[in-house]
């Protein structure tokens, strides 16, 4: 068996068993799912009257591309604390012990979460329709946002994945990612138009590529207007592909960084 | 005869702290090495190394003849390890377990089933085998633990402390299960901080402490070395107490120490001295409030080979720390 195969197939089995976890203790699933929705409501009748989106658009509609970018982003905390747990407990010793591969419990968390992220987008796009928000575009570009969102997910889950495996307790992951996921999430166009940011902090809003991500999306759902033009620079003139070079720049350093890592957690 | 495992001269620091200072260790194919020794002599920390969960600072050591260092990858097909914390995932069940273990090994779906629930079978877990593992007992999550070293039937097992803090039922079970294998030809290392059970199940025992190797040699050897049994016996009225130790060492023929009401005496024949001493207190009328036969215990082997009383320290917790 090739080390291809066998990475493959080892993170297989992992995923599976972190899908079973899900199956047994359903209750994890209910508190992830919850925040979107919660974060939805909140946007939409609390700050929506407040919030101008800009000439032809309703705040919902603008709103809810902005959320889906935050939760997928949030979202990733779980592949943090998913590994934090597992290399506290002593199944840990069992895998590192077994002729497997080293990459496996990464990839399989990685990819299991990936299932979390489909479920949770669901549950937004229903909540978000419940609220007025719609898809304009057609079902291919509807299927490319959100295939977009989860390949950013994916991303953004290695990087926490690295994190998790730095941390020295589960408890330690909420608060060091929110130093991370606060920041890309509040200080871009998700909930707030890009123009109501002052100048210097602007230039951080429009290269950060949760504001891409949210670019993109707005733009396949159909959720801009035409009386708003796009931002004249080049991360906003082509979101996507912005948004896909952040994905191969964080799988590129975080995915080897976070395998080296692995090994290292407990050789040491 | 091969030596299935060998170490030399193994050293690990945490910090300032030497979990090991060159501990030495061979295991001839097909015998049990009980590596004896207090929490924090070094025993987990030589079984981490051995099975590649820990690289060791300096030294060497082979598994099956592969080196752990530089091919772990292959010393891992080679060894089954179960640990003092099982290794175990609460949330999947019993045959879940077992299985997922098995498709790691790269057994394939099919045999990977087929291996749990023979395992489960062996190890008396049918019953429990599709309920999730987090309502298992102690000693069954032990037992679950040991079936998953055994899933690719390894040519070498590593039990690390397999009996810690189970009750003596579980423990006597898990010693049979453990007689099993080795009756089967498994090569086995085992560490424990009970002499007796070095004693039960290990052809050879490596005594170690602040992690070197102070004592090895069977357990008839190290017994020998301690002094084997002692009896332990109380006068009624602490007058009684020189002529019980004329009478003692006359029936058993050792030295004999008395401190107020206490006598303590070595013996070499057990059961036999011990009614020997009762016979010759019973005709000369000695009143006694309590006699008893003690076996060495590891405190008595760490006494006698060191000087000190086996020491508590938190090398262990280092190694927490570490993990």
């Amino acid at each position: 068996m090739t080390t291809l195969t066998k990475t493959f197939n080892d993170s297989v089995v992992i995923a599976q068993r972190n899908l079973i976890k899900i199956k047994r203790v359903p209750e994890i699933l209910v508190f992830v799912l919850i925040s979107p929705i919660m974060f939805v409501l909140l946007f939409a009748f609390v700050f929506g009257g407040a919030i101008d989106a800009g000439p032809g658009l309703n705040y919902r509609e603008f709103l809810i591309g902005g959320i889906f970018a935050q939760t997928v982003v949030f979202g990733a905390t779980f592949t943090g604390a998913g590994i934090a747990e597992d290399m506290q407990k002593g199944i840990i010793d069992r895998f590192r012990s077994l002729p497997m591969s080293s990459s496996a419990v990464l990839w399989g968390r990685t990819v299991s979460d990936v299932v979390y992220n489909v479920l949770s987008l669901i549950i937004m796009a229903l909540t978000g329709l419940l609220v007025g928000w719609r898809m304009r575009e057609g079902v291919v570009d509807a299927l490319a946002a959100f295939a977009l969102l989860l390949l950013f997910a994916f991303a953004i889950s290695w990087v926490m994945a690295w994190v998790g495996l730095m941390v020295p307790s589960v408890e330690v992951i909420n608060n060091a990612s929110f130093i991370v996921i606060m920041p890309l999430t509040f200080v871009s166009n998700a909930f707030v138009p890009l123009e109501s940011f002052p100048t210097g902090l602007r230039t951080f809003v429009e290269w950060n590529p949760v504001s891409a991500l949210t670019q993109a999306v707005r733009e396949l759902f159909g959720n801009t207007s035409a009386m708003v033009p796009t931002p004249d620079v080049w991360s906003m003139q082509h979101p996507v592909l912005y948004t896909l070079i952040w994905v191969a720049l964080i799988l590129v350093v975080f995915v080897p960084l976070s395998v080296r890592q692995y090994r290292l957690a407990s050789s040491r | 005869m091969t030596d299935m495992i060998r170490a030399e001269g193994l050293v690990k620091h945490y910090g300032e702290t030497r979990a090991l200072d060159g501990l030495d260790l061979t295991v001839a194919e097909g015998t049990v090495l009980g590596l004896l020794g207090p929490n924090g002599a070094g025993k987990t920390t030589a079984v981490r190394i051995l099975t590649t969960l820990l690289l060791a600072d300096s030294g060497t050591a082979t598994v099956a003849g592969v080196d752990v260092a530089k091919d772990p990858q292959e010393v891992r097909r080679r060894i089954g390890l179960s640990g003092q914390y099982a290794a175990v995932d609460e949330h999947l069940t019993g045959f879940e377990n077992l299985e997922m273990v098995g498709r790691l090994y790269g057994l394939g779906r099919k045999i990977a089933k087929e291996r749990a629930t023979e395992l489960l079978e062996r190890f008396d877990l049918t019953e429990a085998a599709h309920r999730p593992s987090k309502t298992y007992s102690g000693g069954m999550r032990r037992r679950l633990d040991l079936a998953g070293a055994l899933v690719a039937s390894p040519a070498v097992l590593v039990l690390d402390e397999p009996t810690t803090g189970l009750d003596p039922r579980s423990r006597l079970q898990m010693w049979d299960v453990i007689r099993d294998l080795v009756a089967q030809g498994t090569t086995l290392l085992l560490t424990t901080q009970y002499l007796e059970e070095a004693d039960q199940l290990a052809d050879e025992i490596v005594v170690i402490d602040h992690g070197r190797a102070i004592a090895r040699g069977t357990a008839d050897e190290l017994k020998l070395q301690v002094g084997g049994e002692r009896i332990h016996l109380t006068v009624a009225d602490e007058a009684d107490g020189d002529k019980a130790r004329e009478l003692v060492a006359d029936a058993v023929g050792t030295d004999v120490s008395v401190t107020g009401r206490e006598v303590v005496a070595s013996v070499n024949a057990g059961a036999q001295s011990l009614m020997a001493v009762l016979r010759a207190l019973d005709a000369a009328g000695v009143r006694l409030l309590d006699i008893g036969l003690r076996r060495p215990t590891l405190d008595d082997v760490f006494l006698t080979l060191t000087g000190h009383a086996a020491e508590q320290t938190t090398e262990n917790d280092a190694v927490e720390v570490a993990r």
